[in-house]
């Protein structure tokens, strides 16, 4: 078990360094464009031009510019952003991160165990009245556009009904740490995390229930049944169990994909100070060191959660455990 | 008519009459079972043989009121030990399978949770049924892996299905079915997915179970080889009745039904010269919405008379019943009814 998760890890490495070399020749080697120009930004001295040239190594071959690209990231993490100048890129990515988890943690965890009710209810109860009424509902949430529910869901509880017992608790936009005030934390972000969590409870529920009827089809649920084991019972330890395999590796994809900045609309709706909304930020002003970060960050992200959704999955199957 | 009045002590286990399955259907109800009744003795081993869509799945799944199809409209009665089956509460009926009837089938591979060891499946049901620790469960697990041959079984139990072979799962399959031991044992093609070695390692183990478990076993087959190896009794079903009925060595020494003359022909000879062909029935059997009035053989039949247009009742000879016309007056002579039906023909 262990030799596969290792080579898993270093494949993830190799891919690592891939992205990067890819965003790297994006940046810094599109033909007819000078990137110490973009990196300058408009209007610079041929002095200021000049000594960003030297110092990102432009005048030098392109491995010595991707090293030193690499090393301003990662080693010295001294890449300023060029709109504030003198502000660092990592460090700011780096505080925006925890802001970006809490708020994907928290919707995870919400959408995770409502789809999953919703998937068994409906599956359980399928072609009657709460299965269509579930798989409606879950249609709706999918279809709608999550900066709408955010600004909807603002106009609710921050102007229209704040005032109204139900409402008065939520806190102005914004992020308290979970370090400084944790019951502030949490009180911030529960309008967030369902705002985010309605698309996936929709999309995860309806995927859940199409994979429990079809597990139901399965020769194994009828050994079930013929050992006289509860219904209860075998939706949760044979059905759901065996469904839950292509679940986790849709769950993988998509939490990574949040984490690397998928949240974006959510967390500009809601003025999260996280990854999302740096990027969002870094693209309106074109802040070109921003946005490398930013892309290497969220790509990083993807790749580690697809690492993570092969290892979970070889825990879940023990027929993929066997084919490494 | 009442079933099995052979005289005959043993007691009866399982005693299912005029059973009817059928299933309502944008073009009407389909009739998949019509009329079926038989009985399962203690300990003996009652063979159901058909082709595909003869019912004979049918038959076993109703018994275990495993038709969940929820336009399944299922009639008559399945007494098993003194109780009606089909009135029993789905609790009472969920508490009655695994523990007293018991059921394995055609394929082990799809028909065990991938995602669990045998052991852990094997628990699983004895957990059901007993008060056992999980201790004791493995222990017992692993004990009736022995019982059922399989070499290493405390390993065996650690193992997922995938990773067995075919006749160890099979084996694994009839040791989680027996766990709780159960009086009856519904086997539905256990054979068919197995190679030949394989397959005559399971029937002895199926032939064994009513000495070492006092089980009683139905079998449902297509396999006439299957039949004359290991059954008491054999109930050959056609289109969703019962074509005939009696002991084994009746049904394939002397049979009364043309479609039992018919599947015994298709079976290569042992000794003798090889016919360049097998002898097949012509035909194949009518799909449920397309069952003629009367005989559902008479199309395919080489006997066919103008009898045929009323639904034969099931005839007594001895010890066995068919349901043909032919066996109205004694057992049929077939070299006969030919010879006459080949010079009329010829006439």
């Amino acid at each position: 078990m262990l030799l596969p998760i290792l080579r898993r890890l270093s494949e993830m490495l190799f891919v690592m360094f891939g992205i990067s070399v890819v965003v790297f020749l994006i940046f810094f080697a599109t033909p007819g464009a000078d990137p110490s120009a973009r990196i300058a930004g408009r209007n610079a001295t041929p002095e200021v031009l000049a000594q960003v040239r030297h110092s990102f190594g432009f005048d030098q071959p392109m491995p010595v510019q991707y090293l030193k690209v690499m090393e301003k990231l990662f080693v010295s993490r001294d890449l300023t952003s060029f709109v504030n100048r003198g502000e660092r890129v990592i460090p700011a990515v780096v505080e925006a991160t925890p802001v970006t988890l809490s708020l994907v943690f928290g919707a995870a965890v919400i959408w995770v165990v409502f789809a999953i009710i919703m998937g068994m209810i409906a599956a359980a109860t399928r072609g009657g009245i709460p299965d269509r009424l579930l798989m409606f509902l879950g249609l709706v949430g999918i279809s709608m556009p999550v900066f709408w529910v955010g600004s909807v869901a603002n106009l609710i509880t921050q102007s229209r009904f704040h005032n109204t017992w139900l409402f008065h608790w939520v806190p102005g936009l914004g992020y308290t740490p979970l370090t400084q005030h944790p019951f502030l934390w949490f009180k911030g972000l529960v309008i967030p995390w369902v705002t985010l969590a309605i698309l996936y409870i929709g999309l995860y529920g309806r995927v859940l229930r199409a994979n429990l009827v079809e597990a139901y089809q399965e020769d194994f649920i009828r050994t079930a049944r013929a050992k006289g084991l509860s219904e209860s019972r075998i939706m949760l330890r044979h059905a759901l169990r065996t469904s839950l395999i292509t679940f986790v590796s849709m769950f993988g994809l998509d939490f990574g994909a949040l984490v690397g900045g998928g949240a974006l609309l959510t967390e500009v709706v809601f003025n999260l100070p996280g990854v999302g909304r740096l990027t969002y930020l870094a693209l309106q002003s074109l802040d070109l060191p921003f946005i490398m970060a930013t892309v290497m960050y969220s790509s990083f992200f993807v790749v580690v959660a697809n690492a993570v959704v092969d290892i979970a999955y070889a825990w879940l199957d023990p027929r993929v455990r066997d084919a490494r | 008519m009442p079933a099995d009045q052979i005289p005959n002590t043993a007691e009866t286990l399982l005693d299912v009459q005029d059973l009817c399955v059928s299933f309502r259907s944008e073009r009407g109800i389909i009739r998949i079972l019509e009329n079926v009744s038989f009985t399962v003795r203690a300990r003996e081993i009652l063979s159901i043989v058909g082709e595909s869509g003869s019912g004979k799945s049918m038959t076993s799944l109703a018994v275990m009121r495993l038709i969940t199809d929820p336009n399944a409209i299922i009639t008559g009665s399945i007494t098993y030990k003194g109780r009606d089956l089909l009135k029993l509460s789905p609790r009472e009926m969920r508490d009655l399978r695994g523990r007293e009837i018991a059921m394995i089938f055609q394929d082990p591979m799809t028909a065990m949770t991938p995602v669990y060891t045998i052991g852990w499946q094997i628990e699983e049901q004895l957990r059901a049924h007993q008060d056992l620790s999980r201790h004791a469960a493995r222990a017992r697990a692993v004990e009736l892996l022995g019982e059922m041959g399989v070499p290493a079984p405390a390993k065996a139990a650690t193992r997922y299905p995938h990773q067995l072979s075919g006749g160890l799962r099979q084996r694994a399959m009839i040791a989680m079915a027996l766990s709780c031991n159960p009086s009856l044992l519904i086997a539905d093609e256990p054979t068919t997915a197995l190679d030949v070695t394989v397959q005559a390692q399971i029937l002895e183990l199926l032939q064994r179970l009513r000495t070492d478990f006092g089980s009683s076993v139905m079998l449902i087959t297509h396999d006439m080889g299957v039949v004359a190896t290991v059954s008491d009794r054999v109930m050959v079903m056609y289109s969703g009745i019962i074509a005939e009925r009696g002991p084994k060595p009746d049904v394939l020494g002397q049979p009364t039904h043309p479609y039992t003359l018919g599947l015994l022909h298709s079976i290569p000879p042992m000794h003798g010269e090889k016919p360049h062909r097998l002898p097949s029935i012509p035909g194949s059997p009518p799909s449920p919405m397309g069952r003629p009035p009367g005989c559902p053989f008479q199309p395919r039949c080489e006997f066919r008379m103008d009898a045929c247009a009323t639904r034969p009742p099931l005839f007594r000879n001895g010890m066995q019943e068919a349901s043909c016309w032919l066996a109205d007056k004694g057992l049929p002579d077939w070299a006969h009814e030919r010879a006459i039906r080949t010079t009329g023909e010829a006439a």
